[in-house]
């Protein structure tokens, strides 16, 4: 446990003074695809479900923000407020329908479910279609700070980055979070023990789908934006391979997870175009082949003594 | 009669004759999925993507080597289906000890990559590819004016999926498949070469994918993109008619189909998602699917 606090401590230091060395944005645009990857991960890693459609939930709260924040002037805790809102009223939702089949199903139609989101947001009146919401503005936090200051902005949302991360390890290490491992171990045993697992599993789907929302909308505020590519089942994919790379089921994994693929897509989108695509495809059938257990499960297996969280 | 709820009947009857055509490519495909799925235990996510190679694997043969649609037709599900017994042999089976997922993710990748290079070749616009001289123009039959290609996807795609069905259903291979996706170690032990089986059911599940894209070509623009918009819809069809029945992907298929087509007619805005409403309805008052039974 010690070990952990200090690494948590010095992960901190460091997105602390990260601003001096990189540009805040991408720092920022990192950390909300961590937090939203830390979400899928609850889900994955920790209740065995994999969500296809975990864009839709980032993907609604980002527009439900940026309407907000230009449409009414909400300030953006507020805005912020209303996305996390609609991305777990829609997870109550879709979760209550997906997780009445298992395993492959489950995937297939939380992307079916995810795809009407899409389409949704491609023809409602108040999305802007293929254009999407552009030039959100960042207002001021509590009506005092003004988040248009980058470096302001900064620090808020490490702020929500690091609340996001501590309720997931919260929630992890909770007897709800023992009973959600339990169903993902066996779920007939957790069901013959009196677990009412469906009820478990609906309370995480929302959970995590809520955190999703938290990280579209803190997404909206840092771009200035929501588009389609929120919401398409691209991001979707995104997602399941950052959580894929850093290491399924591990704390940490999911944000290095994230780093890795946004620098990477940040880095190579002008200089090869298409080719990302094939890239990250390429990634995608190494992991699965070769490195099912991520960056994280990889260090935590070969390093002895050490407790797997 | 002239209208039906106020719709002109050549209109309605046309959005009917789309929905089947629709349907027929919805049948063709999760036919595949679920053959696939059966002996597999693999949900093949780049099912869409192989189906888009088929349409251009038509469309370069014509344009680099001139070789017409019905060639294409016979070699691209063949080409396809080759491709797929490399993707089956070199990546799919080392995940059949694992989780049922890791397939999923696989095949994703598969797809990602197949989609990303077309797009480097071909760039995003459409390329069209024209409907073969036979079955050029319409024919009268009384109640309709029948555009002929539109007329042969339908029968093309019913010949194909009965054809799948009968093999499976009423062939001596087909029991083997069939007793092989109960129950792949005793088939083993009697002495049936399963491993074999299973690579070329995935090669003919991605034959038939190949197979709907040839067919598709003449209709819709070939782009990159036209399968991974295909097959989320698929999806949706094969949770709301379950894996387990052939006749039954079929029929939900075509059904489905039918029912975007007239939907199109009466409330377009839903067109694109009334499939997935339809699953979710599903979903609620039969989880397992209509056809379906727990696995």
């Amino acid at each position: 446990m010690r070990r952990h606090g200090i690494v948590y401590l010095l992960g901190l230091a460091l997105l602390l003074l990260a601003p001096l060395v990189v540009y805040p944005v991408l720092v920022m645009k990192v950390l909300c695809f961590a937090l939203f990857a830390c979400a899928f991960n609850l889900l994955l890693g920790y209740a065995g479900l994999l969500s296809f459609g975990h864009a839709a939930f980032l993907g609604s709260a980002a527009y439900v923000t940026g309407y907000a924040m230009t449409q009414w002037a909400t300030t953006p805790e507020i805005g912020l407020l209303l996305g996390v809102a609609v991305a777990a009223l829609l997870g109550a939702v879709f979760g209550a329908l997906a997780i009445r089949r298992q395993g492959i199903y489950f995937a297939m139609i939380t992307l079916a479910l995810a795809q009407m989101v899409y389409f949704f947001c491609l023809q409602a009146p108040f999305t802007g279609g293929e254009d999407g919401l552009q030039g959100v503005p960042r207002g001021e936090l509590l009506g005092l700070l003004p988040l248009s200051d980058d470096s302001v902005m900064y620090y808020f949302v490490v702020a929500v980055f690091v609340f996001g991360f501590w309720l997931i390890q919260r929630i992890i290490r909770s007897p709800f979070g023992q009973v959600l491992k339990a169903i993902r171990e066996n779920e007939p045993r957790a069901l013959s023990l009196g677990y009412e697992v469906d009820r478990y599993k609906l309370l995480a789907f929302i959970l995590s789908t809520a955190l999703a929302g938290l990280a579209g909308g803190t997404k909206t505020l840092v771009m200035g934006f929501a588009t389609l590519t929120d919401v398409h089942w691209a991001t979707s994919g995104e997602v399941v391979l950052m959580t894929l790379v850093g290491g399924v089921g591990t704390v940490v994994g999911p944000v290095i997870g994230a780093a890795i693929i946004i620098v990477l897509q940040n880095e190579l989108a002008d200089k090869v175009g298409p080719w990302v695509t094939v890239i990250m495809g390429v990634i995608f059938v190494a992991c699965v082949l070769a490195f099912r257990r991520g960056i994280v499960g990889e260090i935590a297996a070969r390093w002895p003594g050490k407790s797997r969280g | 009669m002239d209208d039906i709820f106020g719709i002109p009947t050549q209109a309605l009857l046309g959005q009917l004759l789309l929905g089947l055509v629709n349907g027929s490519f919805y049948a063709m495909l999760s036919l595949g999925l679920a053959v696939i799925f059966g002996l597999l235990n693999i949900v093949n996510f780049a099912h869409g993507a192989l189906y888009m190679v088929g349409a251009y694997v038509a469309w370069m043969a014509l344009e680099y080597f001139g070789l017409n649609y019905w060639w294409s037709l016979a070699l691209a599900p063949l080409i396809v289906g080759a491709f797929g017994v490399l993707i089956e042999r070199l990546l799919l089976r080392w995940l059949y000890q694992l989780d049922h997922l890791y397939g999923l993710l696989l095949t994703f990748g598969v797809a990602l990559i197949l989609e990303g290079l077309y797009r480097y070749v071909f760039g995003v616009s459409g390329q069209p590819y024209p409907v073969p001289d036979a079955l050029m123009g319409a024919t009268d039959v009384g109640f309709m004016i029948l555009p002929n290609y539109r007329a042969w996807v339908v029968l093309a795609s019913l010949l194909v999926c009965l054809g799948t069905w009968f093999v499976i259903e009423r062939t001596r291979l087909g029991a083997y498949l069939r007793a092989a996706t109960e129950n792949p170690r005793l088939v083993q032990a009697f002495g049936v070469n399963v491993p074999l089986m299973v690579t070329l059911t995935y090669g003919f599940g991605v034959a038939l994918a190949a197979f709907a894209g040839v067919l598709a070509a003449p209709i819709i623009q070939v782009t990159p993109l036209m399968g991974s918009n295909l097959i989320i819809v698929v999806f949706a069809v094969v949770v709301i008619g379950g894996m387990g029945s052939i006749l039954g992907s079929i029929f939900t298929g075509l059904g489905l189909g039918v029912i975007e087509g007239l939907t199109k007619v009466f409330y377009p805005e839903a067109s694109a998602t009334v499939v997935f409403l339809i699953m979710a309805i599903v979903l609620l008052l039969r989880p397992a699917g209509l056809f379906g039974r727990e696995k």
